[in-house]
Parts: structure tokens; C-alpha cells; sequence
């Protein structure tokens, strides 16, 4: 029998036989966060920087919940609006262990959530010579997905529609241009609703598909976690066995030959 | 007997009185923080963990104790 070869995401040479990365933000507890994050299989999960509670010290933590010895904690810049304040959250999370694999999110406008561009590029470069490998969350935009690897990212993340929107992903075009211009991997991050939205990703040739809210705020998050490992799965799947061509008129799928 | 003089630092955005000379380790340490799951910044200037017992803390100074939280 021929031995596939295995097919693991690679992020700054670290190999991961997950392609789904999960969030951590919005669940109602730490352990239903971990026990999602369990069921979906993800071996990579984004964190935040905030400030520690000197005053109610028995708030649990959630390094007691997730191991970030058996799972990749990703420090994220969320709620970050400029470039200075992404660099200090990031210099402070590498401070607290280590931590060197970062996702950089600028954030342009408080409505809509969409990156501020200008401000990200800028980080990029600079943490990228700070000997940073930067995952980075942006426009569907091939041209600044281009820019952001000729400054040193390690991974493009473009969004499929507004953060914790819902809405899938919103212009299918423009990820396939991205697909086919970069050999970096790409992680579709922000906006996805349900399982099948992951799936499309996955189609689209896609590396890796990010999610928080549509697991974290549905109905039932332990199910909507396994079902997004599955659609991820599913659509690596799908995009690796080579789709058929599409056609206007159908095409029978038994033979013609030999009907009575 | 001497009087110890205090004095006003801010830690994580609260007035805070504290001792006079105070080192940076033992306030830290009072504040019973686990020290390996947190990163220190005073006056916006990321501290050495190694390094805590050499800093004593001036009046006025800004301290900043981040640690990872859930998030997307």
C-alpha cells in the first residue's frame, strides 16, 4: 500500500496535525473553553494580554485550564488601534515565557473591526527583525497579503467577514488570488458562522481556519467544536482529491450503453 | 521608633501605597502573583523576571502586571 504523505500544517517550520485554531475569548467558563477546545482537536489556540486582577486573586487562570505545554498558546493584539500598542502587548506576552509565535491584529475601526492596514505592515517589519514570526490577521487584500510576506510574515490571516460576524466567508475571488500568489500559509481568520463556512475555506486551498465565536457563542459550543474539526477535515479533504470540473448541462452518471 | 515613610506607585492602573525602598521582587511577592505566568513592565519598560530583586521601586512609578486571558 502506498504511504500518503502527511498532510500537517507547517507555521514557521513548528508542524501541527490540526488545521483548526481556536479562540478562547467569549466562552461562558474556563472549562467549557477547555473542554471545546478539547473536542475540536485544535492544537494552536489565540490568548489575549490583559492585566492581571490584583485584587481578586482566586479568578481562575487560564494557564490552570489550557497547558500551554501541550497546547501552542498564540498571544494576540486584540483591542489594539495602533502599531505601538500591538508591539508592547506582543513584547510583553514573549516576556511572559517566551512566546515568539504571535498573531498581530490591528484593529482600524471600532464598529466594523476591520485591520488598519498601514499600522499592521508596520508591525510586521518590526517584529519580524525583533526575531518575532508574525501570523497576520488583514484585509482580504492579495496586494497587502503580498506586502505583509515581503516584510517577514510567517502566515497571512485574512479575514472572511467582520470579526464575530457570522457571515462566511464574503469574497471567494480575492482569497484564491491570495492562495495563488503565496507558498506562506494562509489562515483564514474572523467571521465565520457555521462548520461548512470552515469547509469552503479548506476548498478554497487555504492552510488553516481560525474560529472563537462561532463555537464559543453557539447554542450548544461542544458539538459546534467538533463539527468545525470535521469541516475542517472535510474540506482539506475535498481540496486535495481534486474537484471535477464544473458544467452548465449534466452529464449522466450511469452508462448510456446497454439501456433496455 | 523611626517612622517609615510611604509612598504612591501605580499598579495596574490603582494608586497603591507602599513601603518606601520597596524592591520590585517583594512587592511582587506580596502580591502572591506567580511570577512564571506573568510579564512586568514598569514605566513602560518590560523588566527581566531574573532580574526583579535589583529594582526598587521610586514614587510615582507605573507598574503593569499582564498576564494571558481567553480571547480570539
Amino acid at each position: 500500500m502506498v504511504k500518503l504523505k502527511k498532510d500537517n500544517l507547517i507555521i514557521a517550520k513548528k508542524k501541527f496535525n490540526s488545521r483548526l485554531i481556536v479562540g478562547t475569548g467569549k466562552y461562558k467558563t474556563m472549562s467549557e473553553c477547555a473542554e471545546a477546545i478539547k473536542l475540536s482537536g485544535a492544537e494552536i489556540v489565540t490568548v489575549a494580554v490583559r492585566r492581571v486582577n490584583i485584587i481578586d486573586k482566586k479568578k481562575p487562570l487560564l494557564m490552570d485550564y489550557i497547558d500551554p505545554k501541550k497546547i501552542t498558546y498564540l498571544p494576540n493584539t486584540a483591542g489594539c488601534f495602533n502599531s505601538k500598542e500591538a508591539l508592547r502587548t506582543l513584547r510583553l506576552a514573549r516576556e511572559i515565557g517566551g512566546w515568539t509565535l504571535v498573531k498581530l491584529e490591528v484593529l482600524g475601526d471600532k464598529k466594523n473591526l476591520f485591520p488598519e492596514m498601514i499600522e499592521t505592515l508596520k508591525s510586521t517589519e518590526i517584529l519580524s527583525k525583533e526575531g518575532f514570526q508574525v501570523m497576520v490577521y488583514c484585509n482580504d487584500d492579495p496586494l497587502m497579503a503580498k506586502r505583509l510576506e515581503n516584510v517577514g510574515a510567517c502566515a497571512i490571516m485574512p479575514l472572511a467577514a467582520p470579526i464575530g460576524s457570522g457571515l462566511g466567508i464574503q469574497n471567494k475571488v480575492n482569497i484564491k488570488i491570495i492562495r495563488s500568489q503565496t507558498k506562506l500559509p494562509i489562515i483564514i481568520d474572523a467571521g465565520l458562522g457555521q462548520a461548512s463556512d470552515a469547509t469552503i475555506a479548506m476548498e478554497l486551498g487555504c492552510d488553516g481556519v481560525l474560529v472563537n465565536t462561532a463555537i464559543a457563542k453557539a447554542k450548544k459550543p461542544f458539538e459546534m467544536a467538533k463539527a468545525f474539526k470535521n469541516a475542517v477535515i472535510a474540506g482539506r479533504q475535498s481540496f486535495l482529491s481534486g474537484r471535477i470540473e464544473k458544467s452548465l448541462m449534466g452529464n449522466p452518471s450511469s452508462p448510456i450503453e446497454g439501456i433496455i | 521608633m523611626k517612622n517609615i515613610k510611604k509612598i504612591k506607585i501605580t499598579v495596574n492602573g490603582k494608586i497603591k501605597l507602599i513601603k518606601e525602598k520597596t524592591k520590585l521582587s517583594h512587592l511582587i511577592n506580596g502580591l502572591k502573583i506567580p511570577i512564571k505566568k506573568v510579564a512586568i513592565e514598569l514605566n513602560e519598560e518590560i523588566m527581566d523576571k531574573k532580574n526583579l530583586n535589583r529594582i526598587i521601586l521610586k514614587k510615582k512609578d507605573k507598574l503593569e502586571i499582564v498576564h494571558f486571558i481567553g480571547g480570539g
